[in-house]
């Protein structure tokens, strides 16, 4: 019976006609690759993977298997610390972070394990995000939030050190009361949370929010308040232009009374922004990989970025965000793992005043 | 009426796509390759599944979904053969079965047994399809009603069937349950990330432990050394007694236990979050407690087959609610079904809301195609159980060394790790231990499966509710206390009082007589220390992490509480209390051929094998020198039947793309594969 398991799937593999010519580089055929995701199977990242697993499959020489599997739990840092651990460095193994990873390596978690300077970036992707309410509070919403600031709001949250902390940011400097619960294992997880009433008040990163929040505003069940904008050349926050009719966090703020888009806390905010959007999912490869295989992934994804229908592609499944390859994923990571002395600082002693987080 | 009339034409056009010759065959396809992984135990639909990914990308949608469902609705099928033959869960969802389909097996009704357990899976899954054809339509509201409190609920109900479970003592049950919930708690916890009974010294346990190898821990290797001892075959006289006809009027008979448990399935399969794990106990108890004559649970009754096997087909009907409705996945499977949708054709099937308006022909063809895959995969079942259940009535001694391959390799696959292998022996001394002194081994399972869901769900549901408080009483007695919470809790006091009345005339894992009074109790210290050290360890969390320490420490301090009450009942009884129950001391274990510690040295035998040169070459020398030495057989029949071992496990973790555990050869030399 197993041959004939065999000989179906030959067969299979030939009618579905994917193979491509493939070049130099390392061969990877009949291998599969675990292209592990530290979240859960409903949120943005495992969208984001799920999307680019196809496309890498095809890219690489031999056509290798990749598989995305899941390893949630505490807000990523259990899978970070996994894959600091791995030393497979035949490129079976990668690994996706994302601003959720690297929040708590930017604020000296004491649950973090892991180093990024370990690891070899092979490509970044950025991201958007955009916060919406339910049906009651988005008829109080104007475009400010000072219709807003009565409400309680309740929020599914993976923990104020993570991604979360720039949506929870945002809405305190915007004057409105909402009460986070800890311990969920993914946006989706949020989202379900929203759509069933528990939560209020909810946020997706961009490719989440395509998939699946954008229907229940369609459906009139949740209002888009704001996006957090994403960076022009100059370094100044401007309209996300995947979402180019909503307004940005800064838009809001401005229009909001009490709310001020300079200053320390603003500056703390934009820091932890830019550490954690414009170039917040990454791919690695761990620590002692060999640099054939470094250059076989980044030419890969060179090779997925270059495909003319990517930009269709890509629209609709994860937003128009910039992609970078190679050196410029590098830099990406840099740009993800550095924020100011100053910006931490506000950080760590605002997580303690307002939930009691205590980063020891 | 409306939806009807949508819903009529996307039915009869979702037949039309299912019934065309090409599209069957991909199914059947897809069903042949579940059988095969599904047997394996361990090994389920996420193995499945990734082994068909690669072909995904492009494929049509509905020649690639049929070989996708194929594959999926057959798993919980298959892995029966595991649970009745060998004792071993294949999946969380075939936990309940072992207990009264192991039974049947040893007493020479294995093909019974098998038969009416796939008759009640194909039932199961016929009820599912017709019963979603409907529900469909109407579920998202109602799903929406799920909220944490209600999962909360659901999860401590499933917790609940540990009182029927218990066996005699209904305190051991408790602090059985109590331990497999600690258990559950090792690792990393997921609210606040604090260790809990780990260290980052030694990363292993952080990740926690997998649910196969606690199945097999817990379960396989206690029944595998237990019946090596005895040296003789599963079934107890070698012959076969009921064929696969009477199982299948089994079934038949119980056809109302079969329809009720059915619905149980669907429903709580449809509830997104709580995955698979508690359905079969649930349905389990609901045998129980439906039949009259209760004597025979845990020794062989046919009712405790019907039950859990119908409800887990059935759930995973219901389980594509969730999927399909929300892109939300109710299992790993689902997870990577949900992945490889997007694959499809040009990507333009999302999961989503949108499965009822745009594509709602899809979303029938997918609920009837597993409907079609449960007929061909039982039927194929049925047809196979009459000859593979002979394997109960061959000398149980030549089947053992390959039996502890299978799980050796089984348990590696969870975490690709040598410590798997560790872990596996450790909980299997444990199982071994528990099913000893008749410590309910289903109480903690039951507790180590559901003691994520019920540590998630009471965190969130607990800081809600206090959030609504806040607002006003009462907008928060509204949330706790809303209808579907009070129906489930008047169900689950209902279960425990009528479970407790009841426990003491099921013997989950038969009669088991008391011997003397210093081995029973040098167990319970040990398991009182355990439990004391996991107590303390979590009252040490910082308060940062607060929120994973109070699970831990409610449960340690119930189970805390527990040991006492035994300790002190145990220091008043006298010694013919049931509570000193002891294998060793009286019945089979006794009169065994062999003893405890020489059978399990040949399992330690091959895994410090396995630590030194590798798995391939560890199992080539254990196969010979076990067969040669134990079994008696003859130096070519020995060699002959370690090479058709080897290369059976070769080909399917070739076909599968696995690896295997390497020793310390491997890590100094590079070695070809399958060596390496």
């Amino acid at each position: 019976m197993n041959t004939y398991i065999r000989r179906v799937a030959a067969i299979i593999a030939a009618s579905a006609s994917f193979t491509l010519p493939a070049f130099a580089d390392v061969d990877m055929s009949g291998k599969t690759i675990e292209w592990t995701i530290p979240f859960s199977e409903k949120g943005g990242s495992a969208k984001w993977a799920n999307f680019f697993a196809p496309l890498l499959s095809e890219a690489l020489p031999g056509n290798p298997t990749v598989v995305v599997k899941f390893m949630p739990g505490a807000g990523s840092t259990k899978g970070a610390n996994w894959f600091q651990k791995q030393k497979n460095g035949d490129g079976t193994v990668l690994f996706g972070t994302s601003g959720s990873t690297q929040f708590p390596y930017l604020l000296d978690d004491p649950r973090v394990r892991y180093e990024y300077k370990d690891w070899e970036p092979v490509m970044a992707s950025g991201t958007g995000g955009v916060a919406y309410l339910n049906a009651d509070a988005g008829a109080k919403f104007d475009g400010s939030a000072n219709g807003l600031k009565d409400i309680n709001f309740i929020y599914g949250s993976q923990g104020a050190t993570r991604l979360d902390l720039v949506p929870l940011l945002a809405w305190q400097m915007l004057g409105m009361n909402v009460e986070p619960v800890f311990g969920i294992k993914g946006r989706g997880d949020g989202r379900l949370m929203f759509e069933r009433g528990e939560a209020t008040i909810d946020f997706q990163t961009s490719s989440g929010y395509l998939k699946g929040s954008a229907e229940l505003v369609a459906e009139g069940r949740a209002v888009p308040m704001m996006t957090w904008g994403s960076l022009n050349a100059e370094g100044d926050i401007v309209r996300d232009p995947t979402f180019p009719d909503m307004p940005t966090f800064k838009e809001v703020c401005e229009a909001t009374d009490g709310c001020e888009t300079s200053g320390e806390t603003w500056d703390a905010w934009k820091a932890f922004f830019v550490a954690g959007f414009p170039s917040q999912k990454i791919a690695f490869l761990p620590a002692g990989t060999s640099q054939e295989i470094i250059d076989t992934f980044a030419n890969a994804f060179k090779k997925v970025k270059a495909r003319p229908d990517f930009a269709d592609i890509s629209k609709k499944r994860i937003g128009k965000y910039p992609m970078y390859t190679g050196a410029d994923a590098q830099a990406a990571l840099g740009q993800a793992t550095t924020v100011s002395t100053k910006a931490k600082d506000f950080v760590v002693s605002w997580l303690k005043d307002a939930y009691g987080v205590e980063l020891k | 009426m409306d939806i009807l009339l949508q819903a009529l034409p996307a039915l009869f056009d979702a037949f039309e796509l299912i019934l065309q010759p090409v599209v069957l065959g991909y199914l059947i396809m897809g069903v042949i390759m579940g059988l095969a992984v599904g047997v394996f135990p361990g090994l389920g639909g996420i193995a499945g599944l990734s082994l068909l990914l690669p072909f995904m990308f492009g494929m049509d949608p509905v020649l690639g979904l049929a070989l996708m469902v194929g594959m999926v609705a057959v798993v919980p099928t298959s892995d029966t053969f595991a649970s009745v033959l060998m004792g071993i869960p294949g999946s969380s969802a075939s936990q309940a079965t072992v207990l009264d389909g192991f039974p049947l097996a040893k007493k020479g009704e294995a093909a019974r047994a098998l038969s009416a357990a796939f008759a009640s899976s194909l039932f199961g899954g016929l009820v599912g399809a017709v019963f979603l054809t409907f529900f469909i339509l109407i579920a998202r509201p109602i799903v929406l009603k799920f909220g944490t409190p209600e999962m909360l609920m659901i999860t401590i109900f499933g917790l609940s069937m540990v009182a029927i479970l218990a066996g005699r003592v209904a305190i051991k049950g408790v602090v059985a349950a109590g331990l497999g919930m600690l258990v559950g708690t090792i690792g990393e916890g997921d609210s606040a990330g604090a260790l809990r009974m780990a260290s980052y010294d030694f990363p292993y346990l952080t990740d926690g432990l997998k649910l196969v190898i606690v199945g097999l821990g817990i379960f396989a290797i206690p029944e595998i050394i237990a019946l090596l001892r005895q040296d003789r075959s599963i079934s107890e006289n070698a012959k076969l007694g009921g064929g696969w006809f009477d199982g299948v009027r089994d079934w038949w008979t119980n056809k109302w236990l079969s329809i009720r448990c059915s619905i149980i399935g669907v429903i709580v399969g449809v509830i997104p979050g709580l995955g698979g794990s508690v359905v079969d106990w649930i349905a389990y108890g609901h045998a129980v407690q439906t039949t009259q004559d209760k004597s025979q649970f845990g020794k062989g009754e046919i009712r405790g087959i019907v039950g859990p096997e119908s409800s887990n087909n059935a759930k995973e009907g219901g389980g594509l609610v969730p999927t399909l409705l929300f892109g939300i996945p109710g299992s790993g499977s689902m997870a990577i079904f949900i992945g490889a949708i997007a694959l499809l054709g040009s990507g333009d099937i999302e999961v989503g809301p949108s499965m009822l308006k745009s594509n709602l022909d899809i979303t029938y063809s997918i609920v009837w195609m597993l409907a079609f895959a449960n007929v061909v995969g039982t039927l194929l079942c049925i047809a196979a159980s009459g000859g593979i259940a002979r394997l109960t009535t061959i000398r149980f001694t030549l089947i053992a060394p390959f039996l502890f391959m299978l799980i050796s390799f089984a348990a590696f696959q969870s975490g690709q790790n040598l410590m798997d292998l560790v872990a596996l022996f450790a909980l299997g001394l444990l199982g071994i231990m528990l099913r000893r002194f008749d410590w309910s081994r289903p109480a903690f399972l039951i507790g180590f499966v559901l003691s994520d869901p019920a540590e998630t769900f009471a965190n969130q549901a607990v800081q809600i509710a206090n959030f609504r408080f806040r607002e006003s009483m009462e907008a928060g007695l509204q949330y706790i206390f809303s209808p579907i919470v009070i129906v489930l809790v008047i169900v689950t006091i209902l279960s425990i009082v009528l479970g407790i009345r009841q426990a003491k005339n099921i013997m989950a894992e038969g009669n088991v007589k008391s011997g003397s009074k210093r081995a029973p109790l040098i167990f319970l210290i040990v398991i009182f220390a355990y439990i004391i050290a996991a107590y303390w360890n979590a009252a040490l969390i910082p308060d940062h992490s607060s929120a994973d320490r109070i699970f831990p420490l409610f449960v340690g301090g119930v189970s805390i509480l527990g040991c006492i009450i035994l300790i002190i009942q145990m220091i008043r009884v006298d010694e013919t209390n049931t509570i000193f129950a002891d294998r060793e001391a009286n019945g089979d274990d006794e009169n065994a051929t062999y003893g405890l510690w020489p059978t399990l040295a040949w399992f330690g035998f091959l895994l410090v094998l396995c630590a030194v040169i590798g798995f391939i070459l560890a199992l080539a020398i254990f196969l010979v020198s076990f067969l040669r030495v134990r079994a008696g057989l003859s130096w070519t029949h020995s060699i002959l039947y370690m090479i058709a071992g080897i290369t059976f496990m070769c080909f399917m973790a070739w076909v599968l793309g696995r690896d295997f555990p390497p020793g310390i050869l491997q890590a100094t030399f590079n070695l070809p594969w399958p060596l390496k």
